[in-house]
């Protein structure tokens, strides 16, 4: 039997895998998808095979898709032991700061005020209308 | 060059994103609460749960939400494609209210004008970092080396019309 403060952790631990692998997968994906280059040009370049054979062609990728789908099987964990009003907001809106600072420091992105205000306002109201 | 400013197309994208993935973690939701608790000691139950119909459902929303979000982050930054995308909340809570006529709190209202309020301020600013030209994708050197031909063959055309001294 577990107690109350048992509960909270495993449900703080359930969110943080979530929310981690989450996050590594994102940036090891946009970084993939930036070092292949934009899909609508190679699109439009060699077709939709040229576009699907750069993309699965790429190791980053893959290391990306790894990732995501851990953050899936752990979602479908969370959700299976924890309210959906408590999960999606909590994952939905760390994962957005987690982005946030993971662009800026591994992705070097220009994360500049306009865009941490708008990854603020977004996480707040998606933490008020899941909730 | 870098895109800037996206056009009808990309933000078609960006929407098939926001509205896709909600709706796809939505059918995750309703098909993972029909099961009976799973724990860690069968983890081959997780992968059974994938093939009953609501999950099915939510993994075909997943694909169709992934394949445009790969696309999205070939042109635009993670940190741009991630807030603009978060719009598809608020048209899953206008879609819960005007249609499935549920209550909306207050809470809920606020939720969605700071989101509303948060995509604006993300959707009014660049959508791709300036990299250094040694940081070109391997695309824009593409199209650079292309360039490069044209203006070789352009030369190489000047050249025959000058006369041999």
């Amino acid at each position: 039997m577990t107690t109350p403060a048992q509960g909270v952790w495993s449900a703080v631990g359930m969110i943080a895998c979530v929310v981690v692998a989450s996050t590594i997968g994102e940036v090891l994906t946009a970084a993939a998808m930036k070092s292949i280059g934009d899909l609508d040009d190679i699109r439009a370049h060699s077709g939709l095979k040229g576009a699907i054979r750069a993309v699965v062609t790429c190791p980053l990728f893959f290391c990306g898709v790894g990732f995501l789908a851990l953050a899936f099987f752990s979602l479908l964990f969370a959700l299976n032991h924890l309210n959906l009003s408590l999960v999606a907001p909590a994952c939905a809106s760390l994962t957005l700061v987690t982005n946030a600072v993971a662009g800026k420091f591994f992705l070097k992105e220009n994360v500049d005020r306009r865009r941490w205000t708008a990854a603020v306002l977004v996480c707040i109201g998606v933490y008020l209308l899941a909730h | 060059m870098p895109h800037h400013t996206l056009s009808p197309r990309q933000y078609l994208i960006l929407a098939t994103v926001a509205i896709c993935a909600p709706l796809g973690d939505t059918c995750l939701s309703r098909g993972m609460n029909t099961l009976p608790p799973i724990s860690l000691a069968h983890p081959a139950t997780l992968i059974a749960a994938v093939f009953t119909p609501w999950i099915a459902a939510g993994i075909a929303l997943l694909i169709g939400f992934f394949a445009s979000y790969l696309t999205a982050l070939s042109w635009a930054d993670l940190t741009f494609v991630l807030p603009a995308t978060a719009f598809g909340n608020v048209i899953v809570a206008l879609f819960a209210r005007f249609w499935l006529h549920e209550a909306i709190s207050l809470e809920r209202w606020a939720g969605i004008a700071l989101i509303t309020l948060g995509v604006g301020f993300v959707a009014q600013g660049p959508s791709l970092t300036e990299r250094p030209p040694a940081e070109l994708s391997a695309s824009e050197t593409l199209k650079l080396d292309d360039s490069k031909h044209v203006e070789t063959s352009t030369n190489a055309a000047l050249v025959e019309k000058e006369p041999v001294r």
